[in-house]
């Protein structure tokens, strides 16, 4: 390596600017684009000692996910509660936090959105929309932000307290939506009455994708900016590395932790109001789809960078649409999925010690000898 | 078996049996955990090995016939996965509790995919012990109609408390658990030491599951376990890594997770799903209970990250 960068072209002042511009941010994405190929290529040992051809099944993935334009279309629908879902994990993982517990805030905003659609039905459709939205934030928010101040101002481990609030509210969902909630016209699905025709979030025009879609992405960009752009972003850095110095420098650490997971749940319980407002039409058992367990993974991959979310929903959103499709041609149980989801989220953890062993990625390297 | 009409004595004797029914995964889950934690290394994936300890359990028996089988089988099993975790959680910057989760997604999955299978076939159930017999109220007897793993569960409580007192493996584990330094001073590899506690924790959990899918509810599906492998994370802090405390913990986990059942059979049907959720509402009031900031937890091990 080092004869390389010590290499005559590589010291002109442009180049050598150029490659340590390169080498600055390389390793945030070869690393984790590095443990993705390999999580695969094991997945494709797996697949081949079962006696299955590898090559067929990334084919049909790849048809199943993003081979025409239908496929496309479904790849993104999915991808769009993943993004916010991701979001839950991503904002409190900033400040250090492990909160994994998402689908908590997906339900309950999908039930709090659902009952406020109910209380107002007959309202203009923009007011209905933005109430229902908001109903599902509060209601997320709340949930998530009490993870939250449960762990600073009581010191209950946030990963654990989250999950059993995900569990809490479930149970809370299912209790709301077979009784005070309950359309008695829903007989073998409990569900809540449809909401009003006016307050459904329809379809992005010109594809058969809703406008959650947009939505996620613009809450990723909004996030991105608040942590990287924003001195309440700082400030969460600053406390996501050392909650001592972040204190020692007079930073108010109980607030900033309880306003990030509040946040977190509020893109949360936004999942859930659009799988009711775009998708379900009214809260049922189907908002508990696991969509807050799949973000976890897709937070992780993208290394709780919000910008970096975007592509890896769509492409956890594309592995997940093509299950249908291996199922049916290659008689494959649908859990096939999930095995691949949990290899490469392996990989990617351990990938975590790599980061500093690669000399290239030092830019100190590519530096000109001053 | 005909029922005698009790009245309201049925609830806490329903509990009674429940608590045992349902505690048995709860105790061995939970000890497995404590030995891990003691050692300093904390496992979520715990649940995804419950899972995949259920689901091979239950395909030895089917396919061998014998249950016992089934056991050993799922210990096995769980044993490697704790390995795994162990073995992948000594690289530094490689976070326990990330690859707990990972695990988690990862067992289960695994456990979906080869369980397929299974869930059509019935395998033979692990043999239960009638204590009621003294009894001629029919449900006093189905209450104390206790399964051996009930039991070993609890034998296995009492030797943990005291091995981990008295003896030499227990005192080393402890060691590595409370200071990673003080235990390289004496010769010991913490690593290693974490690896075998994680293996173990590993087995134990899987035996667990292995309780779910040979006895109660006595059959393989996807939704065999409700969270019991998360929960029993949750349990070891309150037992405050005591083993005969894990045994107490689980116990009324347990009867708390009987309580909605068991007010149904006497017609209260009101608010089913909220008693179905007691044992998670214990679980966080609990731990709401018992953190507090500016102190650590007593009994806590030193190197253990969710303490920290």
């Amino acid at each position: 390596m080092t004869d390389i960068a010590a290499s005559p072209v590589l010291r002109s002042p442009a180049a050598s600017a150029a490659l340590e511009w390169i080498a600055r941010r390389a390793e945030g994405f070869v690393i984790p684009v590095g443990a993705l190929i390999v999580g695969m290529a094991l997945f494709s040992m797996f697949i081949a000692l079962l006696g299955k051809s590898p090559l067929q099944l990334y084919d049909l993935m790849w048809r199943g996910g993003f081979g025409s334009w239908f496929s496309i279309q479904n790849t993104l629908s999915r991808a769009a509660p993943l993004l916010l879902a991701a979001l839950c994990v991503a904002l409190p993982a900033r400040l250090g936090l492990v909160v994994i517990g998402g689908e908590g805030a997906i339900v309950l905003g999908g039930v709090a959105a659902a009952a406020m659609a109910v209380a107002i039905s007959g309202a203009p459709s923009a007011v209905g929309i933005v109430l229902m939205a908001l109903a599902g934030m509060l209601a997320g928010g709340i949930w998530i932000g009490a993870v939250g101040a449960l762990r600073h101002y009581r010191a209950v481990n946030e990963t654990i307290s989250s999950l059993l609030m995900a569990y809490i509210a479930i149970a809370l969902m299912n209790h709301l939506v077979e009784g005070p909630l309950r359309d008695p016209a829903s007989l073998n699905k409990p569900s809540t009455p449809l909401i009003d025709p006016a307050f459904v979030v329809g379809p992005i025009p010109g594809m058969d994708v809703h406008w959650g879609l947009v939505v996620g992405i613009v809450a990723c960009v909004m996030s991105w900016v608040l942590i990287e752009k924003t001195r309440w972003g700082f400030a969460a850095r600053i406390a996501g590395g050392n909650v001592r110095a972040a204190q020692v420098q007079g930073l108010a650490v109980g607030p900033l932790i309880v306003g990030f997971c509040a946040l977190a749940g509020a893109f949360a319980g936004l999942a859930g109001m659009l799988e009711v407002a775009a998708v379900q039409g009214n809260a049922n058992g189907s908002l508990a789809a696991g969509y807050g367990y799949s973000g976890i993974l897709v937070a992780f991959l993208a290394r709780h960078n919000p910008l970096a979310i975007i592509p890896v929903a769509i492409l956890l959103g594309g592995i997940e649409a093509s299950g249908g499709l291996l199922q049916r041609r290659m008689d494959l149980p649908d859990a096939t999925v999930q095995v691949l989801q949990g290899m490469i989220f392996i990989v990617i953890l351990f990938s975590e010690t790599l980061y500093g062993r690669f000399r290239m990625f030092n830019p100190d390297l590519w530096k000109r000898d001053v | 078996m005909e029922t005698t009409d009790i009245g309201l004595w049925g609830v806490p004797l329903a509990i009674l049996g429940g608590a045992i029914r349902v505690s048995t995964p709860f105790i061995f889950v939970s000890l497995g955990e404590a030995i891990t934690e003691r050692s300093g290394r904390i496992n979520l994936g715990l649940e995804g090995i419950l899972v995949f300890g259920a689901m091979s359990a239950y395909a030895v028996a089917v396919m061998t016939g014998s249950p016992w089988l089934g056991v050993v089988a799922a210990a096995g099993a769980g044993a490697c996965f704790g390995l795994f975790h162990g073995w992948i959680c000594k690289f530094p910057k490689v976070n326990d509790i990330a690859i707990g989760i990972a695990l988690m997604l990862f067992g289960s999955g695994l456990a979906f995919f080869f369980g397929k299978p299974f869930i059509q076939p019935s395998a033979p159930d692990l043999p239960a012990i009638p204590l009621g017999w003294w009894s001629s109220v029919p449900q006093v007897q189905a209450a104390l109609n206790v399964n051996v793993l009930f039991l070993i569960g609890a034998a296995l409580a009492v030797f943990l408390w005291w091995a981990f007192r008295n003896t030499r493996a227990g005192l080393i584990v402890r060691v590595v658990g409370d200071s990673s330094d003080a235990a390289r001073a004496m010769g010991l590899n913490p690593n290693t030491v974490r690896l075998l506690a994680t293996g173990v924790g590993g087995a134990l959990a899987a035996i667990g599951g292995a309780y779910l899918s040979l006895y109660y509810p006595g059959s393989w599906s996807e939704g065999v376990s409700s969270g019991q492998g998360l929960m029993a994370v949750a349990l070891v802090i309150f037992a405050r890594w005591n083993p005969i405390g894990c045994f107490a913990a689980a116990l009324l986990f347990g009867g708390a997770g009987a309580l909605g059942p068991a007010l149904q059979s006497v017609g209260v049907t009101q608010g089913y799903y909220l008693f179905y959720a007691a044992p998670y509402i214990l679980t966080l009031i609990i731990m709401i209970a018992t953190s507090s900031p500016g102190r650590s937890l007593a009994g806590a091990p030193g190197e253990l990250s969710i303490t920290k």
